[in-house]
């Protein structure tokens, strides 16, 4: 105990000899207090926020690192990590596409990108190429003109402190888990989207055309608010490939949902899974959960989850409202030395209040997937409602594929089923596609699709369609 | 004083009675305190005892009980009316008394522990402990450090046991008392045979059973293991069994838990020969403030092996059950089969359930599935049955039995599913006749 204090202390006076060069733009590896001085002053953020960073970075140091999950993976070294890089400048970044790596450019050609997006995934210089600035004015007029706040959360807490005070870590809280109080902590980017009461966001919005969203941060903070019957739909990621050095990540997703709104939330991953030894990929730690805090409120996770070498993530609701739903509608797909271990919470509160749980898991490879849930009914939850299917595919007979559902049920008035299957592609299946002339490939690809269905339908349609070609993409070499 | 240490205290009092035993029980039983000295009893930060708290265990003070008393017209009154070989345990101490085994025919050997070890300790020494070992559990652990009695059953090759096995063992009211037997089963290859284990006793009686069951299936044996558990509305029980199947066995657990106060049971199948196939039925109902636990987990280690486990759930009052199953499928173990259910029915606003059916699958050409299922009884059918003149607590019950029903029908020993039937439906919240309950069955049907 001792020399921990001592060690406080010592930290302690450092702190009034803090020198670093705020001109500098990127940190040194290393995270202690002053790092995150650092971060929020770059941020140019008030002294509350700070005082919340640091909150959250001491809570967080007293915490350990969760072992629960059915992963596999080195201690992580915070120490090593860096916690704040500016986006590049223009001058530092592949100038055309032909500097790109040709097998990005290939996957690209295969799912199908516009030339034009293709150079800004690929992070080449966007600004000479394809003009995104007009593109995101013309929606932030429409958005203005609806009422909707979208900035990044940097922007929010400068220019709206009193929602951010209000709602910010009130769904996840600071210390609510390892991850979420690190990204609390040291969360450097990430969007706040704002709907005003009655109405419904003209368009579905992404962080993809958000302007200042060239680099997503390694630990991202998303805020989303709908108040009394407002609406809105929010795409987070993109089907290409992503290009990042940062291999840990640890975001952070909280959505409030007041009387009658609904948030429909969607997501596609597609971080780099490492290398076929599994080397290099991405580490995906993320937090997302939505409060259904009004009556008859809705929230919506649609996610299609393929990249990453480890993903561990549980978007889930916590039902307050009478006669709230949420909903969690998941396709998981692991190759090569992947793993997941991915599922969702439904927390019911509130009388009336229904869930539905739909998660597809495919394993391929040597990869390893779980799905892990959880179904909790609270003793005032009167005529709540739960219905999951949760089925695995297995293609190879290296892989796993693993459910570990919990249902925690404190009423008799409510109505709980779970169903799971695990199976592989069955060659009665194939067989009959191959008869009729269809290429085993394409037949695989088909019934896969075919599993998929019931999650890829609740996407976004330009997204669904992208998913379809990822999921391909994807399992390539997987069969035969 | 920690909870762990009245426990030692009561072993050390106990030691001047195994100072001329075996050195390799002496050394087991110094390896299961050790263990259980280093555990502790568990709590509910661990994964495996997340849902039920075992303080009732750990903060009681039971002593050994050093006889077997039994009065003879209430053992009558409680034993299955069933032509069994019976070895009856008081308390778990062996009642000579009280078993019957009569015309047990050679080639089946049914002996307590005790009795075993004194003719020939050796042979015991092998299997006991081999499936079952000290770090399965602290109560494993805990069995090990006491174990003084229980029961041994061989069944030769190629025998088939023509009259059911019944372990019977009864609790006594009074001081409270503990007791951790053994159930050692072995039986031969292309056996066949029927085991009861069947927990009851006076009302009265707040007493810990810690019973450790052992069962080795050789090659094409055939087993069927019923757990009927009456224990007193008082007692706590915790059972941890495990079986191994070798090649083409057929093991059928009917574990059928209607009494104590807190039940823990760990039932494990380890299916290690192509061919074999376990069937897990079990029924539980609690009400008051019982805490029924069951935890099953089926390990396919081999190719081609199959399982099917159906659990029901009937929760009353302010009942807590928790279901736990496992269906675990090791790497390149293929043409697996493997389908779990679990239904639970919640009778009262404060029942509790916890379910966790889980699946951990390392192979391709299988086919898993598990369902649950939480639910109160359909008003639409009370409905149904109402418009045909069936008062509503009549149809409640027939419903509720109806539920049981899909586990009982399985039951193949009439007098334990009558028993069972009765007991579900006499402790059912509008309490009515069984008798009445049938004839309405079969009005029904006319």
């Amino acid at each position: 105990m001792a020399s921990e204090e001592m060690e406080q202390l010592v930290r302690r006076e450092y702190k009034d000899g803090f020198v670093t060069d705020i001109e500098s733009d990127t940190l040194p590896p290393g995270l202690d207090e002053n790092t995150i001085a650092f971060i929020s002053k770059k941020k140019g953020e008030p002294e509350w926020m700070l005082e919340w960073r640091l909150d959250a970075y001491r809570q967080w140091l007293k915490m350990e690192a969760p072992s629960w999950a059915h992963l596999d993976y080195p201690p992580i070294d915070y120490q090593s990590i860096s916690y704040f890089s500016a986006p590049k400048r223009p001058e530092d970044r592949p100038q055309s596409l032909d500097e790109v790596d040709p097998k990005l450019l290939e996957t690209y050609e295969k799912l199908g990108i516009p030339l034009h997006e293709r150079a800004a995934l690929a992070g080449v210089a966007v600004d000479a190429v394809f003009d995104s600035v007009s593109v995101a004015t013309t929606f932030k007029k429409q958005l203005g003109e609806a009422g909707v706040i979208f900035c990044s959360i940097s922007e929010a807490i400068r220019d709206y402190p009193e929602l951010i005070k209000q709602y910010l870590g009130t769904v996840v809280p600071v210390a609510d888990n390892y991850f979420a109080a690190l990204n609390s902590a040291v969360f450097t980017d990430g969007s706040f989207v704002f709907v005003p009461e009655g109405v419904t966001c003209p368009m579905e919005l992404s962080t993809y055309f958000r302007i200042n969203a060239a680099n997503t941060g390694q630990f991202e903070r998303t805020l989303i608010i709908c108040e009394s019957r407002a609406q809105v739909s929010y795409l987070e990621g993109c089907t290409a490939p992503m290009r990042d050095e940062n291999q840990l990540h640890a975001a952070v997703v909280e959505l409030v949902a007041l009387d009658d709104a609904y948030i429909k939330y969607s997501t596609v991953q597609n971080w780099y899974p490492g290398d076929e030894n599994g080397v290099g990929g991405i580490y995906n730690f993320v937090t997302k959960r939505g409060d259904c805090r009004g009556d008859r409120s809705r929230i919506s996770w649609t996610q299609v989850e393929t990249g990453s070498a480890i993903t561990w993530k549980y978007p889930s609701c916590v039902l307050r409202g009478k006669d709230s739903i949420g909903e969690f509608y998941s396709v998981a797909v692991t190759n090569g030395r992947q793993q997941a271990d991915t599922g969702t919470k439904m927390i019911h509160i509130g009388e009336g209040t229904r869930s539905y749980i739909v998660a597809k898991g495919i394993s391929a490879g040597r990869s390893d997937q779980s799905y892990r849930g959880l179904v909790k009914i609270g003793p005032r939850a009167k005529g709540a409602r739960n219905f999951t299917q949760c089925d695995s595919l297995l293609i190879g007979d290296k892989c796993g594929a693993h459910t570990f559902p919990y249902q925690e049920i404190g009423n008799s008035t409510a109505t709980i089923e779970h169903e799971a299957t695990t199976s592989k592609i069955g060659e009665d299946q194939l067989f009959y596609c191959q008869s009729r002339g269809i290429s085993e490939e394409d037949a695989v690809s088909m019934i896969v699709n075919g599993f998929c269905k019931d999650v890829f339908q609740e996407l976004p349609m330009e997204f669904a369609v992208e998913a379809e070609a990822l999921l391909n993409v994807t399992l390539e070499g997987a069969v035969g | 004083m920690s909870d762990t240490q009245t426990f030692l205290d009561t072993l050390k009092a106990r030691s001047s009675n195994y100072t001329a035993e075996p050195t390799w029980i002496a050394a087991r039983r110094q390896a299961g305190t050790a263990r259980f000295e280093a555990l502790g009893f568990p709590t509910r930060r661990d994964e495996e005892w997340k849902y039920t708290d075992v303080r009732s265990i750990a903060q009681g003070n039971f002593a050994i009980a050093d006889n077997a008393e039994f009065s003879p017209a209430t053992a009558a009154a409680l034993t299955l009316p069933i032509d069994a070989y019976r070895l009856t345990f008081v308390d778990g101490v062996f009642s000579s008394a009280l078993s019957d085994l009569d015309s047990l025919p050679s080639s089946v050997q049914v002996l307590p522990l005790s009795k075993a070890l004194a003719e020939n300790h050796e042979a015991v020494g092998g299997p006991l402990g081999r499936l079952t070992g000290v770090d399965f559990s602290p109560f494993a652990a805990l069995n090990t450090a006491f174990m003084e009695e229980g029961a041994v059953v061989r069944i030769a090759p190629g025998t088939v046991v023509e009259k059911p096995i019944l372990l019977q063992f009864l609790s006594r009211a009074g001081q409270p008392m503990m007791c951790h037997p053994r159930v050692l089963v072995e039986a031969g290859g292309r056996s066949e045979a029927t085991l009861i284990e069947h927990y009851t006793g006076e009302s009265e009686a707040t007493n810990f059973t810690n019973v450790v069951g052992e069962l080795m299936l050789d090659r094409g044996a055939i087993l069927a293991h019923y757990k009927l558990q009456e224990a007193p509305l008082g007692d706590l029980h915790v059972a941890s069994i495990h079986v191994e199947q070798g090649r083409d066995t057929r093991y059928t657990s009917y574990n059928l838990s209607l009494g104590g106060a807190l039940v823990r049971n760990d039932l494990i199948s380890d299916l290690n020969g192509q061919g074999a196939e376990t069937n897990f039925l079990g029924l539980f109902f609690g009400q008051g403030r019982q805490h029924v636990d069951n935890h099953t987990k089926v390990n396919h280690n081999a190719p081609l092996t199959f399982s099917n486990e159906n659990y029901k759930g009937i929760l009353d009052d302010r009942a807590h059950g928790v279901f736990n199953g496992k269906v675990y499928v090791k790497r390149d173990s293929q043409k697996i089969e493997g389908f779990q259910s679990n239904q639970n029915l919640l009778l009262s606003d404060r029942a509790h359930i916890d379910a966790k059916p889980e699946l951990e699958i390392y192979a391709d050409d299988v086919k898993c599935s598990h369902g649950t299922t939480t639910g109160q009884l359909d008003e639409e059918a009370i409905y149904a049955l109402r418009t045909r003149g069936i008062d509503e607590a009549t149809a409640r019950g027939l419903l509720t039995l109806a539920f049981a029903g899909e586990v009982l029908d399985k039951v193949t020993l009439d007098a334990i599913a009558e028993r069972v039937e009765l007991a579900v439906a006499g402790k059912l919240p509008e309490r009515f006749n069984l008798a009445g309950l049938v004839e309405a069955a079969v009005s029904l049907n006319d």
